[in-house]
């Protein structure tokens, strides 16, 4: 188990890119810290490790207080984002490598790293040097190397970065997989949403040094505590459109919606809605944003179809994913039909619970 | 093309004609000079392989009259075989002090952030070079006077180390720049300590730069001529290169047999470190560096 209790890290000028962060990660767990480049992710990782000092705050691995100690004593195992794999040593002193600053003996140590390398299918490798790998198998290298030492908990920096797009898929069920396989605790850090959201049994979205939500990815996709974490996750955005309660209705650029529990006359609102629940009508609705359809995205199966509208509140994009063949030409006159158990209304852009 | 085109009139046939002609006279040119400025510099290297074997040499490079004469000759001379002793014995340790010295400058300056190191590094190697130029000789004597450092190893060495060391720091921190932190970070996190971390990981990833160090401070110090003739006053610990100031007649001019005899044996030694140093290490700058 990992905790933070109050965790700060204030770099010199002034920039606080740890803000007071109190966070739990259970033992065994897949857990991702997912966030915009600058919120503060990657210093936090390197915090649990050691290798940035904290300003105030405490880190608790397991039973014991590591605030103070030195990133070799904490019992953790850090794969960076470069993999940063010794380029004069072959694959197997590269795993050996932690073995061999604990001191075990030499036969022991390359036995070890066998072991380890024929788990990950590295074994034809282990006298190849890195520049002689390929980025998928200096990272399972990496990855060996971490494993070797067999840590309380694993800190990945942005796992995923260094691979081809296609690497990068195998490499995330393989991650995953592996994971599962050994059950110790893992930090991951990500920019990427949708990797987060395959990935990890529990997200934490980071913006500015403080976490905007912590949960599994289906909370954190269905139901994004406040603006920022609904327009950051997704692969297509959030529709995010201003709005005002009158009269028992939710004016939303220029539809009018049923009312959602817990709000007032005269509030002003945000109703967030993925475009992936929002139906195209050909015909005029009342309960539904009218424009005209300005562009369409090929999305493979389906269409990410945009509508320009306009409307007392002024001119706002809402977007809608159709089926494929059902989408509509650009320039036509379109209907976008909210799907209403799915909408989610923002006050002070925090979520608005019933 | 086109000044040709405007200036060659007359029929094509003719044109053509003026053309080859001027081609040739340009490569003709052109192989004149480069046969001229590749002869200026390598007449003085022939002498040097020719005139040791020659039984009367003189300044100009002619077919020798070959014998070996001039090598028993030379080998009479009290202070030649210890002034090669001498030179091996300051190029080492003077080579050994700056490897280690600018190995630790250049990695704590490197990786520790401190206010006004650029400036410190381009003072420093702007100073360097007084350090052992002329001008600073009187300053240099004094000061090794007062530190009973005269006529000895040691003050040679340490100041020739001190005119290398700013430049050596300078080549091995742009080294060390190109090295990612995150190989010294990741053997932290295994739990290395920062000399393990120097021994293990540093080290070996800067070789080719150490390399360079190396046989650019020995092939430097194997050079130096001044800082040891003014510092040196026992003729028995003198290198090579203030040796070979001495091989004169009484009457003062030149012995040319010795000379050139000495010349050749005493630049042998860095050709071959040359030689070696790039077969065993390389000088090419890569190596699993990622820039």
């Amino acid at each position: 188990m990992i905790s933070l209790h109050g965790l700060t890290k204030e770099f010199p000028g002034g920039v606080r890119a740890v803000d007071a962060l109190d966070l739990e990660i259970a033992d065994g767990e897949f857990f991702a810290l997912l966030g915009p480049s600058g919120c503060g992710k990657t210093t936090l990782l390197r915090t649990i490790a050691g290798l940035e000092t904290p300003t105030s705050g405490r880190i608790v691995i397991g039973s014991a207080d590591v605030t103070g100690l030195a990133p070799g004593r904490r019992d953790v195992a850090m794969v960076f984002q470069d993999y940063a794999l010794y380029p004069h040593m072959d694959v197997t002193a590269n795993i050996a490598y932690p073995l061999r600053i604990k001191k075990v003996p030499r036969a022991e140590r390359e036995a070890k790293a066998a072991e380890t390398a024929s788990r990950l299918s590295l074994s034809e490798l282990l006298a190849r040097r890195p520049a002689q790998l390929s980025g998928g198998q200096q990272q399972r290298v990496a990855l060996a190397r971490a494993i070797a030492c067999h840590p309380k908990a694993f800190l990945f920096d942005e796992p995923l970065s260094n691979l081809d797009a296609r690497m990068r898929l195998e490499a995330r069920t393989f991650l995953k997989r592996l994971q599962r396989e050994l059950a110790v605790t893992t930090v991951f850090v990500t920019h990427d949403q949708g990797e987060a959201l395959a990935m990890a049994d529990r997200i934490a979205v980071m913006s500015a040094g403080r976490i905007m939500q912590v949960g599994t990815p289906s909370e954190v996709f269905q139901r994004p505590a406040n603006t920022f974490v609904a327009s950051f996750i997704g692969s297509t955005p959030m529709n995010l459109l201003p709005g005002v309660v009158k009269d028992g209705t939710l004016r939303v650029a220029g539809a009018a919606l049923p009312l959602a529990p817990g709000l007032a006359d005269g509030d002003e609102i945000v109703y967030g809605l993925r475009p992936e629940y929002m139906d195209l009508s050909a015909s005029a609705r009342d309960d539904a944003f009218a424009g005209q359809v300005s562009v369409v995205e090929n999305l493979g199966t389906s269409f990410l179809v945009t509508l320009e509208t306009t409307s007392d509140s002024g001119d706002h994009l809402v977007q809608a994913v159709v089926p494929e063949d059902a989408e509509p030409a650009p320039g036509t006159s379109a209907w976008a039909v909210p799907r209403h158990p799915r909408a989610l209304v923002y006050r002070d852009g925090e979520l608005v619970v019933a | 093309m086109t000044v040709q085109d405007r200036t060659a009139e007359g029929p094509p046939a003719v044109k053509v004609e003026t053309d080859r002609v001027r081609h040739a006279v340009a490569v003709i040119g052109r192989a004149t000079f480069l046969a001229v400025a590749g002869g200026f510099f390598a007449l003085p290297l022939l002498w040097l392989a020719t005139a040791p074997f020659d039984l009367h040499p003189t300044i100009t490079t002619s077919v020798p009259e070959f014998t070996l004469r001039n090598f028993r000759a030379l080998l009479d001379n009290p202070y030649v075989l210890s002034s090669l002793g001498n030179s091996v014995l300051q190029a080492a340790a003077s080579a050994a002090l700056v490897v280690i010295l600018a190995a630790l400058a250049a990695y704590a300056l490197s990786r520790v952030r401190i206010p006004g190191r650029d400036a410190l590094l381009y003072v420093l190697l702007l100073l360097s070079s007084v350090v052992t130029g002329t001008a600073a000789m009187v300053p240099i004597f004094e000061l090794a006077t007062r530190l009973n450092l005269i006529d000895t190893h040691l003050g040679v060495v340490l100041t020739l180390s001190g005119g290398l060391l700013p430049a050596a720091i300078f080549i091995l921190k742009d080294f060390m720049d190109g090295t990612p932190t995150s190989y010294e970070e990741s053997a932290r996190v295994f739990g290395a300590s920062p000399l393990q971390i120097l021994r293990h990981i540093v080290v070996p990833v800067i070789r080719p730069g150490l390399a360079t160090i190396a046989v650019w401070s020995v092939a430097s110090v194997w050079g130096s001529f001044l800082t040891p003739f003014i510092l040196l006053r026992d003729p028995a610990k003198a290198p090579g290169a203030v040796i070979l100031y001495t091989l004169y007649t009484e009457g003062g001019s030149p012995r040319l047999d010795l000379i050139s005899t000495f010349s050749l044996l005493y630049s042998l030694p860095v050709v071959l470190m040359y030689v070696f140093v790039s077969r065993r290490y390389g000088f090419r700058f890569h190596g699993g560096i990622k820039r």
